[in-house]
């Protein structure tokens, strides 16, 4: 894990600078976001945590290339994000983001060579590997339908890793899975960091997931989501002690101060 | 409260089902058959023929009724002589041509309605005129455009394959999930190549009861069809037969025609597309 006193003196991978977003339903222009900054730098997991409506998947869809800021800047390695691409793959919350057409393995490796990532051989490499990875290589020839949730995600965290992205999005990735299934997916997550030390951009409304993901905090207040702090969060090992339970109340007074 | 809760002992036991069966009986063989969707739609048809030649044989007269056994029997002289294959080929012929050039231009249609709003609002209007109105109604424009022949029949086929198919393809476009749009432009892909790749594939259970309906209408419109003016074209068509049948008053050949007419939709229907469908859709698990 970088110190942060390293990660100060490195350029961020991504940059959030002053970052308005906005949205138009039929009848109102809805701000999600106003004048958010924040640097994702190498290796980071960086969590957005907020309650709902505070525009955290907005501003993730917006780093994404989905939606383009209304005021402010994003950029990843000091390009301006204009579009969606393979250099910032998305894992979704929802189950369906697999291409039910193909199996575990083919949609790995059409990842790979619809966006150019990966020759044909080279993705299949790749797809073995990762697919391996999350522990599913017993079920790399079946069809998405046929496996269960939690499963249905790991395949959507191999594929976004097998594309070996500059940024890894995770759009509240656990959030539709039970209780015990989501805490070994997050345990599986760190492992899988622990290996290859990718950056991770992740989406939660959990305070505990929070902290058990990420390394670094970004709280944001809703209606319209503005920063509210930055935090570091507390290393794995220290899970269930006493900084674990303070940095939670911590967390929990500084959203629901105002209420 | 407290002394209830520890009055209560705690039960703590060994879980021992690993060695219990997980087939709880085997399914009895004639269950088992019964189970086979062929077997059970064979017997529907094993009965109705047998309804129908009993009804025959009562009724006794076979100028307006054959019973079942003559009409095989004339569908078998027919297709030993040729006639029918012939006349089936001269009718798939026409067929296809017109089924062709109506997906083309459906696909044509559906790609600028996904393209742009003002293509949606293209082919919502032309949808909403033209699908409700019935091919056979445009032959009489047709005859006077194309002339007898086979260019009005492929004319009318066209209109009434098209509209089905669009509609259904359009539809299938826009309920195709807002996620895997995401996951297609994820991966860089745009424009025509997000639409092959991943719009097609994964509005196919849309577009396959398009191409369905589309196939059943266009089939009815070209028997339709041939009846009304078979004559003009060369040897004419299974629509011809009937007609030509009837004339002569052959009531079995009549039936023969009107056999042959359903055993291609069977076929077509349980055969073909029942195919696909098992190899894409229900495979895929968009489908059970």
């Amino acid at each position: 894990m970088l110190a942060p006193s390293d990660a100060a003196s490195a350029s961020p991978l991504l940059s959030v600078a002053g970052v308005t977003l906005q949205y138009k339903t039929p009848d109102a222009v809805v701000t999600a976001t106003r004048r958010v900054s924040f640097d994702v730098y190498p290796a980071d997991r960086f969590v957005l945590l907020g309650p709902s409506g505070c525009g955290k998947s907005t501003l993730l869809k917006a780093i994404g290339g989905y939606l383009i800021p209304v005021e402010g800047q994003i950029s990843l390695k000091g390009r301006k994000v204009s579009g969606p691409g393979p250099d910032r793959m998305m894992v979704f919350q929802e189950f369906d983001q697999l291409l039910p057409w193909k199996t575990v393995r083919e949609n790995v490796v059409f990842a790979l060579t619809a966006s150019g990532r990966a020759g044909q051989t080279e993705a299949e490499a790749r797809a073995r590997a990762y697919i391996d990875k999350v522990g599913l290589t017993k079920f790399i020839d079946s069809y998405p339908h046929t496996l269960s949730g939690g499963m249905k995600q790991r395949v959507a965290i191999a594929r976004g890793m097998a594309m070996e992205p500059d940024v890894l999005l995770m759009d509240e990735p656990f959030a539709a899975l039970d209780a015990l299934t989501r805490r070994k997916m997050q345990d599986e997550l760190l492992r899988l960091w622990d290996d290859t030390h990718f950056t991770v951009l992740f989406v939660t409304h959990s305070i505990e997931e929070a902290i058990r993901v990420g390394t670094r905090i970004l709280l944001l207040s809703p209606h319209p989501g503005e920063v509210k702090a930055e935090l570091n969060s507390v290393p794995p090992e220290a899970m269930g002690t006493g900084k674990q339970a303070a940095l939670e109340t911590r967390i929990n007074d500084m959203l629901f101060a105002s209420h | 409260m407290t002394d209830l809760v520890s009055f209560r002992p705690e039960i703590i036991r060994e879980v021992q089902s690993g060695d219990a069966p997980v087939v709880a009986k085997t399914l009895s063989p004639a269950e088992r058959i019964y189970r086979l969707g062929f077997v059970r739609k064979t017997a529907i048809l094993a009965v109705l023929a047998v309804a129908w030649e009993i009804y025959g044989r009562w009724l006794g007269n076979p100028l307006p009724f054959p019973t079942f056994g003559q009409t095989v029997e004339a569908f078998v002289s027919n297709v030993a002589s040729g006639v029918i294959p012939q006349r089936m080929l001269v009718s798939l012929q026409t067929l296809v041509i017109g089924y062709g050039i109506g997906i083309a231009l459906a696909a044509l249609l559906t790609t600028l309605a996904i393209g742009s709003r003002i293509g949606a609002d293209l082919l919502e209007t032309l949808t909403s005129m033209f699908n409700p109105l019935p091919a056979i109604a445009l032959l009489p424009l047709a005859l006077i455009w194309f002339g007898l022949g086979t260019g009005s029949i492929i004319f009318v086929l066209v209109h009434s394959v098209l509209w089905a198919i669009a509609l259904n393809t359009h539809a299938g476009f826009r309920s195709v999930s807002n996620t895997l749009r995401m996951v297609g432009q994820n991966y860089g892909l745009r424009g025509l190549k997000l639409v092959r790749l991943i719009l097609i594939p994964a509005a196919f259970p849309a577009i396959l009861t398009g191409l369905k309906v589309g196939w059943a209408f266009a089939w009815r419109t070209l028997i339709a069809a041939e009846l009304v003016f078979g004559v003009s074209s060369g040897s004419g068509g299974l629509g011809w037969f009937i007609y030509e049948n009837r004339n002569q008053l052959e009531t079995a050949n009549v039936f023969a025609g009107l056999f042959t007419v359903i055993l291609i939709g069977l076929f077509v229907e349980n055969v073909v597309f029942a195919n696909i469908e098992r190899r894409t859709i229900r495979r895929w698990g968009m489908q059970h």
